[in-house]
């Protein structure tokens, strides 16, 4: 199980090594606080989204779960997808009811969550893995909370990095998108120093 | 004339993926090769072009309230149609895509287009901002699927372009090197497109 927490956080890292969630990790990445707080968010979804998903997995969607000779796997895309999006609304609903201020923080993150792809390709990867990585509810949980810290750490490393190079020199044609890209996929190339490390 | 200027505008000067920075999420995972890359890009432009062509028939009789989750189911459904044809048809492909065909769902550029275009304008301008859309997305794609099969691996489309005397440069096959190379095109774009330059 450790080994598969360090393993989703720094060998399999979502954004490093499968580019999920670039569009709000580029668009978000600003100011650390902003990116705390959203990486916060995504972690919170993931780990509640991941296990659920799992259950549905081995419940109803598996060949032979619903029945003999029954297999719903490719209802997968649309089940996983309406999870995630009914969960977000339902934290949202949750969160503006009983904690105003959390609310106005983490509001403007929570509708973004929804189409972050880190979130769905958490439960598809999750999908993949069970059997091998992936054999209980347990599993699921503890590779939720690794992916989504994986996705935390990078949009918080790179958001402080982002808030250093405001006083470079950066060709013009080069700030903003263009900086952000080259600097993820250097710090990319050192996170593929973990690559190998078991426990 | 306004068709045509809808057209053409997402192609080069309003790109998707380099100017608007959406879809990046699922898109540069599959540039290893050439092949999974013309794939992918055009099952994105399947998908935004049918499920705008449908959000824009059904705009006039849906209720905002629900219309996100209106939008997942259209284009989840469109994503298993997808995910079904290259299982059936294209196997080989369909297994190195991977996760990557069902995060299309996600793909920010599908929904970007349904909320921004699709359900404000008429069927037919809807459909063919979807097509143009995919198609500035496969353009991407298979501009850098283009430099790493070729420095990456030597060939082009599976085939051995040069010869034994060159020693392929692995490290382009390696997940940093797309968002370099993504970095690189949007500084050469926007050295072109001045207007789009940062202050």
């Amino acid at each position: 199980m450790l080994n598969l927490f360090i393993n989703s956080v720094f060998i399999e890292n979502m954004v490093f090594a499968y580019f999920f969630g670039m569009c709000s990790y580029i668009a978000v990445s600003k100011s650390v606080k902003t990116a705390l707080g959203l990486g916060a968010a995504v972690t919170f979804v993931q780990v509640m989204t991941v296990p659920l998903n799992y259950l549905l997995n081995q419940y109803v969607l598996a060949p032979n779960a619903l029945g003999e000779g029954v297999d719903l796997g490719f209802l997968s895309f649309i089940i996983f997808i309406a999870v995630i999006a009914a969960f977000v609304q339902l934290v949202e609903m949750i969160v503006e009811k009983f904690s105003p201020s959390l609310y106005n923080q983490l509001g403007i993150f929570l509708p973004l969550i929804a189409v972050n792809c880190a979130i769905m390709g958490g439960s598809l990867f999750m999908q993949q893995m069970v059997g091998t990585e992936i054999n209980s509810v347990g599993d699921s949980i503890v590779y939720g909370l690794g992916s989504g810290i994986g996705w935390w750490l990078a949009i918080v490393m790179m958001a402080a990095i982002r808030e250093k190079i405001e006083y470079s020199h950066i060709p013009a044609a080069m700030k903003g998108p263009g900086i952000a890209f080259i600097i993820t996929g250097l710090m990319g190339i050192a996170f593929m120093i973990f690559s190998g490390i078991q426990l | 004339m306004k068709l045509s200027k809808n057209f053409t505008n997402p192609l080069a000067a309003n790109n998707p993926v380099i100017v608007q920075i959406l879809g990046i999420c699922s898109a540069l995972a599959v540039t290893v090769k050439l092949e999974p890359a013309l794939v992918m890009g055009l099952s994105v432009t399947f998908v935004t072009a049918f499920s705008n062509l449908v959000m824009s028939l059904l705009r006039n009789g849906l209720p905002s309230r629900i219309r996100i989750i209106v939008q997942l189911v259209v284009i989840a459904t469109l994503v298993i149609v997808v995910d079904q044809f290259l299982r059936a048809y294209m196997y080989d492909v369909s297994k190195q895509l991977s996760v990557y065909v069902g995060l299309i769902i996600t793909n920010c550029i599908v929904m970007g287009r349904v909320e921004a275009f699709a359900l404000g304008n008429k069927p037919w301008d809807s459909f063919v901002d979807g097509v143009a859309n995919g198609l500035g997305y496969a353009f991407i794609l298979v501009l850098v699927a283009f430099f790493r099969e070729f420095f990456g691996s030597g060939s082009l489309l599976g085939f051995k372009i040069l010869g034994d005397w060159y020693t392929p440069n692995a490290l382009m096959l390696f997940p940093p090197m797309a968002l370099i190379i993504i970095g690189c095109i949007i500084w050469v774009h926007r050295s072109i497109n001045k207007d789009l330059q940062e202050k």
